[in-house]
């Protein structure tokens, strides 16, 4: 499935209304979240529907809008630059799943053929 | 002696001052109040009883020897479980964070330990947010006060049900939809949504950046006011953080309930009410309106035409800015670690693994949904389509501004539903936010206070929405209209619901 480059919304509201067992599963994939069977049969089921549903914003977001991400306007918010205490250490390694030498401790970082 | 726990948190702060009571004393009441029926509403995942007493008692003891303190010190608070609490569990209701003891506080927390109110526990929530009924929480429901067979509200419940239930006079929340609002609505309690930017972030768990706002839960207009300021202010720690200084919102409240609105003009958001809402939802909300003309307010019907779009639009962005910020729950620095029943444990397999069985459903759906709007080739149609819709919000609550100095609607459109009900429909479920997303989106503040009960007995929420850095208008126009109607009920709302079986 591809979202076409054509910007006419109908068209992409079309093209973008399905989703998958096996689109699901990757993007699950890319979030890194293991999922069962069970859990992709239903998952896919209902993010189809949440899809099709949020999928009209493109009825009314033509090219002349501008786009917002924030919802006050603000730029360069800078703090004064002066040291302050880090988080305790120990406090902070006393959480971790795994710690050793005053390090967190994780599984290897990459695979066997990496 | 009356019952300490049905106090407001002015009136216990002026016995306080007065010395009618001690705040040990006040505390104590309250944690029995917990042990007395948090049994059965369930609105703590954790009681600090220890914690809190000591508190109580350093408040008492510099009162004694006429320390100057804050007006709110020794007054006990509830703080929502995604609120980050130095060395109390933080779980954001996520069974991921099982167990976990932040090395930090929040800003907030920080606020309110300076300010010395004893916290009692940490309340209940949908896991990381995420829910309008504490349905999704990791660690079970909360239950409505009201009715312990419905819902909450959410993702708020605990701190709106602690509230409601008589466990504590004050509480926090965080609104990301609506997760004050409509927990207040569906419990006939207070709750408001401050200006973005009005409290400082630091320290909340994120759910969507920049929608997420923690405020006040509470049982009256004044308390919240008075519980803004102490949690209000600049914070370097925050770069979305106003510089602004701190209105006097407590002013405002009493303002308000001396209930004069002449000149005030209160636009009623055409597209926030009618089809979808309950007939009783709609009375209680006319009811209001009347009372607001009577007070000398002018009413107008203003139209907001994009705000059909501001729930497509919300569940774009807040998945998408989800989705990152619960990257960082991958089971290396903090909470569970799963490792893969089988083949190698590499770090990406243990993240899956550990995300697979700490996260719960909604999480589940909400985190893919997110990667999936901003995944290569639908950036733009879904994430970049809905941040225009969000443009187009911002604009019809600027002109919306011009016409009116609040704007108002139902907070809900129906009353608490059953516990269960909607569960398998999620989109069922994110429609309660409806009236409520337009707030965040534009980051505008909002406040539900009750507005009586409708035909099935349960309360009903009125929704009051003022101009970015205009809070105070809240309080004014929520202050009056609280005092007006409790004339006609002869007393609070809450004194309507019904007496929750005590166990000891």
């Amino acid at each position: 499935m591809r979202v076409p480059e054509a910007p006419g919304a109908l068209t992409r509201l079309g093209a973008m209304s399905t989703l998958s067992r096996d689109e699901v599963a990757r993007v699950a994939a890319l979030a890194r979240i293991d999922l069962t069977p069970a859990e992709l049969d239903r998952l896919a089921g209902e993010l189809d529907v949440i899809v099709q549903s949020v999928a009209r914003v493109s009825e009314i977001a033509t090219p002349d809008v501008p786009a917002t991400s924030h919802p006050l306007p603000l730029s360069n918010v800078f703090r004064a630059d002066e040291p302050e205490a880090p988080l305790d250490r120990d406090e902070v390694l006393a959480q971790a799943p795994a710690a050793e030498d005053g390090k967190f401790l994780v599984p290897q970082i990459l695979g066997e053929d990496a | 002696m009356s019952d300490i726990t049905r106090l407001t948190a002015a009136e216990l702060a002026a016995q306080l001052v007065a010395g009618e009571v001690s705040s040990y004393e006040a505390t104590q009441a309250h944690l029995d109040r917990i042990a007395a029926v948090d049994g059965p509403v369930h609105a703590f995942l954790h009681v600090s009883a220890e914690e809190a007493l000591a508190t109580a008692r350093g408040v008492d003891e510099a009162r004694a020897t006429g320390e100057d303190l804050h007006p709110l010190a020794g007054v006990p608070i509830a703080v929502k479980d995604v609120v980050v609490t130095r060395g109390l569990p933080t779980t954001a209701g996520s069974r991921i964070l099982d167990g976990w003891l932040p090395p930090y506080d929040a800003t907030l927390v920080s606020k309110i330990k300076a300010a010395r109110l004893p916290i009692l526990g940490k309340t209940n929530m949908d896991e990381f947010a995420m829910g309008s009924s504490t349905e999704h929480s990791g660690y079970g429901n909360t239950h409505n006060p009201w009715d312990l067979d419905r819902i909450p509200g959410g993702s708020g419940g605990g701190s709106a049900a602690a509230v409601a239930a008589y466990e504590a006079p004050l509480a926090i929340g965080t609104d990301t939809g609506g997760s004050i609002r409509q927990p207040a609505a569906v419990t006939g309690t207070v709750g408001v949504k401050p200006t973005y930017g009005s409290v400082s972030r630091y320290g909340l768990i994120a759910l969507a950046s920049s929608l997420d706002q923690a405020g006040p839960v509470t049982r009256t207009v004044l308390d919240a006011a008075l519980l803004h300021e102490l949690i209000a202010g600049h914070d370097p720690h925050d770069s979305t953080s106003l510089t602004d200084p701190v209105p006097a919102f407590g002013e405002a409240a009493r303002r308000g309930a001396a209930g004069d609105l002449t000149g005030v003009r209160v636009g009623v958001v055409k597209e926030l009410s009618g089809e979808g809402y309950q007939p009783g939802v709609l009375v209680r909300f006319e009811e209001g309106l009347a009372l607001l003309r009577g007070a000398g307010a002018e009413v107008v019907e203003v139209s907001c035409p994009h705000f059909d779009y501001a729930l497509a639009a919300y569940y774009l962005i807040l998945p998408a800015e989800a989705s990152s910020n619960l990257a960082k729950f991958d089971g290396m620095r903090y909470g569970l670690r799963v490792e893969p029943s089988e083949g190698p444990v590499t770090a990406e397999r243990v993240m899956a693994a550990t995300r697979g069985q700490g996260f719960g459903d909604e999480v589940k759906r909400r985190i893919i949904l997110g990667t999936y709007a901003l995944s290569a080739g639908y950036y733009d149609a879904y994430y970049g389509s809905a941040q225009k819709v969000r443009t187009l919000i911002q604009r019809d609550f600027a002109e919306a501004f011009g016409q009116a100095d609040v704007l108002v609607s139902p907070t809900a459109p129906t009353t608490a539903f059953r516990l269960g009900e909607k569960l398998d429909d999620p989109l069922a479920m994110y429609l309660n936010d409806v009236a409520t997303i337009p707030v965040n989106l534009a980051g505008v503040p909002g406040m539900s206070l009750p507005s009586g009960l409708s035909d099935d007995g349960l309360p009903v929420g009125f929704q009051v929405i003022a101009p970015a850095r205009a809070d105070e208008r809240l309080y004014r126009v929520g202050g009056a209209l609280e005092a007006l109607l409790e004339a006609r009920w002869g007393g609070p709302i809450l004194a309507k619901a019904p007496e929750l079986e005590v166990t000891r």
